[in-house]
């Protein structure tokens, strides 16, 4: 629509010249139609006085005219007989060229009016008066004149209605153009409101594409460094930016019975947060966004950009709206992979599935957790294990039966070295949790009302519901229309050190594969790392340059006794030297938020450390006590690449994150590790 | 007394609070505090207020950002006896500003806000590399 009215306008400013003048052209077209019609008539009149019947238009003329002809009201026919022929000819020719004078284009018409004129009867011959030649003559002129007039004017009224139309349009498309860019135009114009915005602008300086954490994160840094900066999210999620990591965790564990709607929820130490990173009123209304004093930031919910032109720096939703931008940030995220086998097997079971990933699967499979008597999580990493541990943890009050299903030796298989691992899994067991390993799902198929799985090694698992935490594909369709490089590794778009994939298009959060100036090329699935990237490409996109350098974190809680804070490439592939000391009741991650004062450890890596006085550990701590064979309570552990220290996990410890950050970034060969754990102070709280 | 396992790859050391009670000798790399790469704190190395410091919080951002930016810069640059006593009126701007907005600014710890980010200006000169180290773990 919007090139069909460029198209438009280039004659529009045209039409909008001539209008004022009150329509040049046109008018003397109409002007000289209507002269022309006001010629026509008074001969008519002229005619009827005489007698003569006329009709408007060419033929009924002369079909008025026979009559005309056959009671003999100066027909217009020569006296004698046999020169009628001639003289009818004669006549027709001088009538033709007549008609040819005043208007060329009615030759045809003249010319069957002609053959009217050939076949007069034969018994209108006798009734000729002789004196009549001449006005005959005249007669036929003046009706000839008449006629082509008429039809020169119905032809050129139809012309100019068909102009004056297409140039109406062109000047109201143009004038919502000026509205839009120029509340200025409006005004002189005085016809269009101010409150007539459009109600997505056509133009921003920065689009941020996606509505997730990395787009907020970069919408913040934004509007921090540059003042006044107006920013518009264009989220295909109907809701405004969230953060995802209390979607697996806390708000499984908050005793509110409307949690699903509140999305709120307390934490041990009373202090209360909603998963949005702002309320509502912090955002701008979207068609407002040009105009607002100070800028702000405007969120576009339920729209999917579908179409990016780098070159001319647009880009187009699916509704066809088309927005311009000055500086891109492409956060797109990514989308819960499918196992192929859930896949293939049908309607049935894709209706029992849940692949989780937002506010909206979270809060049905909240309610699907009331319902139905056993749930399948099938996926053995952060999400399966999380989401695990939160509906184990409800199956114990209500009956539930979860299973986890993995093809891998034990939880967080590809994270942790495998005696961490099986640890870990046996950790998920007593949250409630069957746990099955080197399970690897062939087939799924609805039996009765239940699920049937059938793994590969031929156990069969009956369930009702089946939530698959199987991976993230990162959302790359863009990569197409935009002409960016999609990484074939690691997946998603291919960006360098500072983030930026073209002149004016940055890429952050789960969709970037970035070039991390200590660690390689890399694509990094974790919600500090959209903060870090999201706060990162911001800086850059107003100026900065920076390259990744921030090292993010992850962290991730298996219930609230089991927790672990990690940095760098935590690869289960790679050699490690982990450092243990036993474990006591205060080292779980409920007391590390009662002790740093903040709400969940989601804020206080990510957000501000509360400087208010932190509150002692409860009175009653949940009871651990150390049992045989559980060795690894709290300690560290080291990722090796090449002898130097790549990762870091540090188990069941917390708020020593910045010292892992050090060391990972000063990238030494350290000889001794253990020298290194002791700057953990590992015994301590 | 710590003892060592290896399980394949994977190397596991057993330590007791004894043996962590010796300082380590692992030797760490100098940091540049003015390495301009780094995850600044609340004051940049030349003096300036970086408003991209995650301990602000929303602040900087918000629809109240540029009052509260105003007020904040007039108070870090007041070289007044009492600090800030000649920004009062920035400081007024921002609080009608924020009274506007009661679901991002609530009215109860509007003056606990104001007083934390004064404390933080005041406190980060003194302890720079600490709330550096503080603030960087974000």
């Amino acid at each position: 629509m919007g090139v069909e009215s460029s198209r438009r306008r280039r004659p529009g400013p045209e039409a909008d010249e001539r209008l004022p003048g009150g329509g040049c052209v046109t008018g003397r077209r109409r002007r000289s139609g209507r002269n022309m019609a006001a010629a026509a008539p008074p001969q008519r009149r002229r005619r009827r006085r005489a007698g003569a019947r006329e009709g408007v238009g060419g033929r009924g003329q002369w079909g008025a005219g026979r009559p005309r002809v056959r009671r003999g009201g100066g027909g217009g026919r020569s006296g004698s007989g046999r020169g009628e022929a001639g003289g009818a000819m004669l006549c027709c020719r001088l009538a033709a060229l007549g008609a040819r004078r005043r208007l060329r284009p009615l030759g045809p018409a003249a010319v069957l009016q002609c053959h009217h004129l050939r076949y007069p009867s034969r018994s209108l011959m006798s009734s000729g008066v002789p004196g009549k030649a001449g006005s005959n003559l005249l007669f036929y002129l003046i009706v000839g004149g008449t006629v082509t007039g008429a039809g020169a004017y119905v032809y050129k009224t139809l012309r100019e209605n068909k102009e004056r139309f297409t140039s109406r349009v062109t000047t109201i498309t143009a004038r919502s153009q000026e509205n839009a860019s120029s509340p200025s135009g409006a005004a002189s114009r005085g016809s269009a409101a101010p409150e007539a915005h459009p109600e997505v602008p056509s133009h921003v300086p920065f689009l941020l594409i996606g509505g997730g954490t990395a787009a907020f994160a970069a919408a913040r840094s934004i509007r921090a460094r540059d003042p006044g900066a107006r920013v518009l999210i264009v989220s295909e999620d109907p809701a405004l930016p969230y953060m995802r990591p209390p979607l697996s965790k806390e708000l499984w564990f908050s005793d509110d019975p409307n949690v699903t709607e509140t999305l709120r929820f307390k934490q041990w130490n009373g202090k209360e947060r909603s998963i949005y990173f702002q309320p509502p009123s912090f955002y701008v209304p979207a068609r407002d966004l040009p105009f607002v004093e100070n800028g702000g930031v405007a969120v576009l919910c339920g729209k999917k950009v579908v179409h990016m032109d780098v070159r001319g720096n647009m880009v187009k939703l699916s509704d066809g709206t088309q927005i311009s931008y000055d500086k891109c940030l492409i956060a797109t995220g990514g989308s819960p992979r499918n196992l192929p086998a859930i896949e293939r097997a049908g309607k049935d079971v894709q209706q029992r599935l849940t692949l989780f990933r937002k506010v909206e699967d979270f809060k049905s499979l909240e309610k699907i957790s009331r319902q139905v008597k056993s749930i399948t999580v099938i996926g053995g990493g952060f999400l399966g294990s999380e989401l695990a541990c939160a509906l184990g943890r409800r199956a114990r009050t209500r009956g539930l039966e979860v299973i986890q299903l993995f093809p891998e030796n034990g939880n967080m298989g590809k994270v942790l070295p495998e005696y961490l691992s099986n640890w870990t899994t046996e950790k998920v067991r007593r949250e409630g949790v069957n746990v099955m390993p080197n399970a690897v799902v062939k087939s799924v198929s609805v039996s009765g009302n239940r699920l049937m799985i059938k793994l590969k090694d031929g156990r069969k698992v009956e369930t009702d519901h089946i939530v698959a935490a199987v991976g993230l594909e990162p959302n790359v369709e863009l990569a197409k229309s935009a002409g960016l490089e999609v990484d074939s590794d690691f997946g998603g778009f291919r960006v360098n050190a500072e983030l930026q994939a073209r002149s004016n298009i940055w890429v952050a959060g789960d969709a970037a594969c970035f070039y991390d100036i200590k660690l390689g090329r890399r694509r990094v699935e974790h919600h500090d790392h959209a903060v870090v990237s999201g706060r990162l490409a911001g800086e850059n996109m107003t100026g900065a340059a920076k390259p990744y350098w921030h090292q993010s974190m992850f962290w991730s809680d298996l219930g609230p006794d089991v927790g672990y804070e990690a940095i760098g490439l935590v690869d289960s592939t790679l050699p490690t030297v982990g450092v243990f000391a036993k474990a006591t009741a205060k080292d779980t991650p409920k007391s590390a938020t009662e002790q740093s004062g903040t709400g969940i450890r989601s804020e206080s890596e990510t957000e501000a450390e509360a400087s208010e006085v932190p509150t002692s550990p409860s009175a009653s701590p949940m009871p651990h006590v150390p049992k045989q064979g559980e060795d690894y309570g709290k300690g560290v552990v080291f990722y090796l690449r090449d002898k130097v220290v790549v990762g870091i996990v540090l188990w069941n410890i917390f708020n020593r994150m910045p010292i892992a950050r050090k060391i990972i970034k000063d990238g030494e060969e350290h000889a001794d590790l253990n020298e290194v754990a002791k700057l953990f102070n590992i015994h301590e709280d | 007394m710590s003892y060592c396992r290896q399980e394949g790859k994977d190397k596991i050391i057993f330590v007791t609070k004894e043996d962590h009670e010796t300082p380590s000798s692992a030797e760490l790399v100098a940091d540049d505090p003015d390495d301009p790469y780094e995850e600044q704190g609340l004051i940049l190395p030349n003096g300036d207020i970086n408003w991209n410091c995650p301990c602000l919080g929303g602040m900087a951002s918000g629809p109240c950002g540029e009052q509260f930016k105003s007020a904040f810069s007039c108070f870090h640059y007041s070289t007044e006896e009492i600090k800030g006593s000649d920004c009062v009126d920035q400081f007024r701007a921002m609080q009608e500003c924020m009274q506007k907005y009661p679901d991002l600014y609530p009215q109860e710890d509007e003056n606990e806000e104001k007083e934390k980010s004064s404390k933080d200006l005041e406190d980060t000169p003194v302890e720079a590399s600490f709330a550096k180290e503080e603030k960087g773990s974000s």
